[in-house]
């Protein structure tokens, strides 16, 4: 066998990708196929399906009935992804560059939370967040907030549901890429005059964070204004303390790599999502990801559901390749930007 | 035991650079710990303007993190750092006028060559116009016209050496520091890169701080080198000072090879040279000026100084002279090794140009006898660490007889 494989080299890499390919065309492609077909259908589960070519309106009527959704799903997903990398840039950055002995442990906790199911994880969000749950209960007690105010069904709950269900997606592929950083890259930089990035760091955290502030106050249906000025606020605050230019000429660029991995790895599944939007919002939050489970398991609808999980992974494929371009794919295929 | 620069014996030739210069980096008494570890251990150090100085030894001696401090990058426990008379000791390295060559290069990945040699000068706000000439100017130097565009993968270990040493220089910083920087190319390169070195630092005039383990490396390039061991440094002074009249057993066996005998400096006899009793019962001659002041020493010769006679040959008279036995010959083409067994049990590393005796009949055979001679001046004299360390503890001298 061994002398087979010795003559036989070329063989090697097709049959290490063997298993994965049967999986996929098992398990993907044939689905996949089966899908396709399924969103030219016409008919009801009680009648029986036909396949008509001249079913493709089925895509212009799904995509008209989910309008909503597909703008909720990507607004959500997105604000999402921000979060979860305004959150785990600076987890990754403390783990790889300060952990120490205590890296190990602190990858562990990152991704602890994976040790419970996805659906309890959630479910307990929703009690977290409820009207006189563990968050909102103090801050009533003491009137910093009116007694009538709630997070639970709202779209930052949803989207704070998302956030931390996918956190580890966005901390981990980041924090690969900043640990492979060689330590004296940042010190040629300071060498070379990087210092503190005043006030430019600054400038640009209150201009970025009052941008990104008013976005999501819009997608969280709050005050855009008030998002926007706390979000200035807090971002000149960090850019003039915290951001160093060999940060922004080394350690970040260098570190692009795992922001796009990660990213991607938060924002394919978030915009795909219902869970979230199930347990944690209510009727006017839904995602496209509730419009499909709604259809194929509730109404049996399934020309419906196939139609629009397949726009859904078009626009999706289209938004990657979009991103791609946009952050330049030879660079992060190599690791160097 | 620290030796101080003036303390070192004399050579003839000592003094090539001005003897008042200004001094570009000044240590004074800097101590740096890493938890219990001692890295550097009090070390006062004047490196002066304009000069390729080298801080040489093995592995572990303290020359990286005293660069590092100069640099820096390491904050000293203990002492004071000067640049060019200002205290720079608890500034950041962004704020020194000084620049490094890191030991694999450095070089940032995801700029190109030009971006890289402009980083510096960009951080300054330097204006375009200038950073473009000033960059063409600086790969001219380094020989790397035309890389501009390339990215630091597309470029060999060689060129990668001369961007990161272009990316320094175009700052024109006071000091330059070299860590290794030749450590990881071949020899061939490394000797060309050397040579190249030297002319770049005669070009541009810039104080070198050069750190290596290749004492062969620093010998070529350094107008002076400190000779570090465990923190701190044995010696400083010129290469052939340094060579000819080491003063510690370390130096003297961390600079070229040494051939090493104890024995006893005779404090009565008079003139220009000290006797020396040696341990194996053979009277030696040494330069007064280094036997001064010591008892207990190591007489020192190294191996090519060194000449075989036959035991017929009359050796000139003022030559210090012992009979030997050829134990072993290797032939090396353009020398010959041998190793010579003295009295006393001692076996003595001797060089031989293969001029006289060239042909393997002409060579000296294992088992002939000769007898072993060199000059007077040849000799150095290092002092007997061992033999003082146990005199200090038979008679509880505390104090110690050389140093600080």
């Amino acid at each position: 066998m061994g002398g087979f494989i010795k003559r036989h080299r070329w063989i090697a890499p097709y049959a290490l990708l063997a298993p994965g390919v049967l999986w996929l065309l098992v398990f993907y492609v044939y689905p996949g196929i089966q899908m396709f077909i399924a969103s030219f259908w016409s008919g009801t589960l009680e009648t029986g399906f036909t396949f008509s070519v001249s079913n493709w309106t089925n895509y212009p009527d799904a995509l008209q009935g989910a309008s909503a959704q597909f703008v909720r799903s990507i607004l959500y997903a997105g604000a999402a992804t921000l979060l979860t990398f305004l959150i785990a840039y600076p987890l990754a950055y403390t783990i790889a560059f300060k952990g120490g002995h205590y890296k190990a442990l602190l990858l562990f906790l990152v991704v602890a939370p994976f040790f419970t199911s996805f659906l309890l994880r959630t479910i307990s969000w929703k009690i977290i967040l409820g009207d006189s749950g563990l968050f909102l209960a103090p801050l009533k007690t003491i009137g910093l907030v009116p007694s009538d105010f709630r997070l639970l069904a709202e779209p930052v709950a949803v989207v704070s549901g998302i956030t931390y269900n996918f956190l580890p997606f966005m901390t981990l592929p980041i924090y690969v890429s900043l640990e492979k950083i060689d330590h004296r890259l940042v010190e040629a930089a300071k060498d070379l005059y990087a210092g503190p990035w005043r006030p430019g760091g600054a400038i640009a955290g209150l201009v970025i964070g009052g941008l990104l502030g008013g976005v999501l106050g819009y997608i969280f249906e709050y005050s855009i204004p008030v998002f926007a000025i706390a979000a200035a606020a807090a971002g000149a605050i960090i850019g003039w303390f915290f951001i160093s230019q060999s940060f922004t000429r080394v350690t970040f660029p260098l570190s692009l790599p795992g922001v796009f991995a990660g990213s991607l790895l938060t924002f394919i599944p978030a915009i795909g999502d219902y869970v979230n939007a199930e347990f944690l919002g209510n009727p006017g939050t839904t995602m496209v990801g509730n419009v499909i489970q709604n259809k194929f398991l509730v109404q049996n609808d399934y020309p419906a559901a196939s139609a629009l999980s397949f726009i859904l992974m078009a626009g999706i494929l289209v938004a990657v390749a979009i991103y791609a371009r946009a952050l330049g794919t030879e660079g992060l295929t190599t690791g160097r930007g | 035991m620290r030796v101080r620069a003036e303390e070192a014996g004399r050579i003839p030739h000592e003094g090539r650079l001005p003897a008042v210069a200004n001094v570009a980096v000044r240590l004074v008494d800097v101590v740096k710990k890493f938890g219990e570890t001692v890295a550097v251990d009090h070390i006062d150090l004047e490196v002066r303007d304009g000069e390729f100085f080298s801080l040489l030894g093995p592995s572990g001696c303290g020359k990286t993190t005293t660069l590092r401090m100069i640099g820096g990058f390491e904050e000293p426990t203990a002492g004071l750092i000067e640049l060019q008379g200002q205290d720079v000791t608890w500034l950041p390295p962004y704020q020194r006028n000084v620049n490094t060559v890191f030991q694999n290069y450095a070089l940032f990945p995801h700029l190109t060559i030009y971006e890289n040699v402009a980083f510096g000068l960009r951080r300054k706000g330097v204006k375009e116009a200038e950073i473009k000439s000033r960059a063409t100017e600086m790969l001219e130097l380094v020989e790397l016209p035309g890389f501009e565009n390339r990215k630091p993968n597309q470029i060999s270990g060689g060129q990668a050496q001369r961007v990161a040493l272009a990316r320094a220089l175009i700052n024109r910083p006071a000091v330059l520091l070299l860590d290794e920087p030749l450590g990881a190319l071949d020899l061939k390169l490394r000797k060309q890169m050397q040579v190249e070195l030297k002319r770049i630092q005669k070009e541009v005039g810039i104080t070198f701080v050069y750190v290596t383990h290749d004492q062969e490396e620093a010998m070529t390039m350094s107008d002076r080198i400190a000779v570090m061991n465990r923190g701190h440094y044995e010696q400083l002074g010129e290469p052939e000072m340094l060579y000819e009249r080491p003063q510690t057993r370390f130096v003297a066996g961390f600079l070229g090879v040494s051939n090493l005998i104890a024995g006893r400096v005779d404090a009565t006899a008079g003139g220009d040279w000290a006797t020396i009793a040696l341990d194996n019962g053979v009277t030696v001659r040494a330069p007064r000026a280094l036997a001064e002041g010591k008892t207990r020493i190591l007489l020192g010769v190294r191996p090519e100084k060194i000449r075989l006679y036959e035991t017929h040959e009359t050796v000139p008279e003022s030559h210090n002279r012992m009979p030997g036995t050829i134990r072993a010959a290797s032939y090396m083409g353009v020398s010959t090794q041998y190793q010579v067994d003295v009295p006393g049990n001692r076996r003595l590393t001797v060089f031989e140009q293969n001029v006289e005796r060239a042909t393997k009949s002409e060579l000296w055979a294992p088992g002939e006898v000769v007898v072993v001679g060199w000059q007077p001046q040849h000799s150095f004299v290092v002092r007997d660490e061992s033999a003082e360390a146990a005199a200090e503890e038979a008679t509880e001298v505390a104090a110690e007889p050389f140093g600080e």
